[in-house]
């Protein structure tokens, strides 16, 4: 696999009910359960968990922006690369006061169920990336 | 003895009543099976690339997932039957219905026994009306299924999968839905969910689409581990949508017809009510030239 393949990613960000972003970009940072990724063109292909439920993307336009993948996993094969989370969000589209009282909330709902872990996941992933796109 | 013409013109009056009432909901169908289509299509995206992960997986690591594992004697199954939560749609419910108990009665001669899980209103009256256990239902959004319920549906079919069977847990699942096939055509199918048998369906990929040798991040086990519970919701979204589709197609056809049907209705009834006119205008002409000749015939003797 070569670099000559056009330089740059195609990148689609899809929840459950729609995509939420498509398109064109240079680089993708995505946490998994290891850690960190980076992804440039040429990568070879991966399947991977995201956790914590940010991934940062910098367009070929050198746009940059943060989305909330809570509870997603990435896939990289042929300098495709797809993120799937069913509550894929956009960073700029969250407004961060809302998402901080979510997360209030949420926490205070304890964190003794499952479910109630998820909430609070859920939450923070969103200010997560609301904090890092404003 | 024919109708009256009072009773007839109330007859027609509330025939056209009911026929407003079916062109409404004959165009209120339309206008949803649309945005019905477009979930539907919206919703492609991430099943598509969720099997192929899943594939991807399954192909390169020889991993034994309890989802995709068989268990040896299958004793109890799971029926997910998806139903309407209103009627009016002609065939819908009862052809599913139908179709789920014929399922139903192949499991028991299998000698297996059933937990029916219920979607939709309409299937949980046909269940209640029986007096038969229900293991779980849900209801109130059958023409436009979220995915937040499916998931809801697959947590609760993935927990009573994983539960010994002991326990009270079944062996294997099965969804009764009503696949879109067009605008005319819906039928009800079968199809098994649980052991999973991955790349089936509609979205299996093509046979010459090789896929790549991936790197798997943490391990295939984990990465396994995350998605299969993810596919089981996808698959039960992709179901729930068919279903929305065609009850939505089976009640825009069901309001034409009656529409139609209303239409012939008020034609006849028209028809019959100048009739009546007619002939109750003969009758009072008839009834006035012969007075007036039994007046004249008397008025004639006493002169």
């Amino acid at each position: 696999m070569a670099e000559d393949t056009g330089k740059h990613l195609d990148v689609a960000l899809v929840a459950a009910e729609r995509v939420v972003w498509e398109g064109q970009a240079k680089i993708v940072i995505a946490r998994t359960t290891d850690g960190d990724v980076g992804i440039l063109p040429g990568h070879a292909p991966l399947l991977g968990l995201l956790q914590g439920g940010t991934v940062q993307v910098r367009t070929v336009d050198d746009e940059y922006f943060v989305a909330a993948a809570p509870d997603g996993f990435i896939s990289v094969a042929n300098d495709r690369v797809s993120i799937l989370a069913e509550n894929a969000e956009m960073g700029h589209d969250i407004d961060l006061e809302e998402a901080k009282r979510a997360l209030e909330q949420a926490q205070a709902a304890g964190t003794n169920s499952e479910d109630e872990q998820e909430h609070v996941r859920l939450a923070e992933a969103r200010v997560r990336a609301a904090e890092k796109a404003s | 003895m024919p109708a009256t013409q009072r009773e007839l013109k109330d007859r027609r009056s509330s025939v056209s009543t009911i026929k407003k009432l079916t062109r409404a909901m004959e165009l209120i169908a339309a206008s949803r099976i649309v945005k019905a289509q477009q979930r539907a299509k919206a919703a492609g995206p991430y099943a598509r690339e969720l099997t192929r992960a899943v594939s991807a997986v399954a192909t390169f690591s020889n991993v034994d997932h309890p989802l995709t594992t068989e268990k040896p004697n299958p004793k109890r199954a799971a029926v997910l039957l998806i139903t309407s939560d209103r009627g009016q749609a002609g065939a819908y419910s009862s052809s599913v219905i139908r179709e789920g108990e014929r399922l139903n009665q192949l499991l028991r001669e299998d000698e297996k026994e059933i937990m029916p899980y219920l979607s939709g209103r309409k299937g949980i009256a046909y269940y209640t009306f029986r007096q038969r256990d229900i293991a779980q239902s849900w209801s109130g959004d059958s023409d436009a299924p979220s995915y937040a319920r499916a998931r809801e549906v697959a947590d609760a079919l993935i927990e009573a999968f994983l539960t010994p069977t002991e326990e009270g847990g079944v062996d294997e699942i099965h969804i009764v839905f009503t696949r879109f096939v067009s605008m005319l055509t819906q039928r009800p199918d079968v199809i098994r969910l649980l052991p999973l048998e991955v790349v089936e369906g509609e979205e299996a990929p093509a046979a010459d689409d090789v896929l790549p040798l991936y790197e798997f991040e943490p391990s295939a086990e984990d990465v396994l581990d995350g998605l299969l519970p993810k596919y089981v919701a996808s698959r039960i979204h992709y179901c729930m949508l068919q279903a929305a589709a065609s009850e939505l197609a089976s009640r825009q056809r069901a309001m034409k017809s009656a529409t139609d049907n209303a239409q012939d209705l008020i034609e006849r009834l028209t028809r019959e009510y100048n009739q009546v006119r007619q002939s109750a205008i003969t009758q009072e002409i008839s009834e006035i030239v012969g007075g007036a000749n039994a007046l004249a015939d008397a008025n004639a003797g006493s002169e």
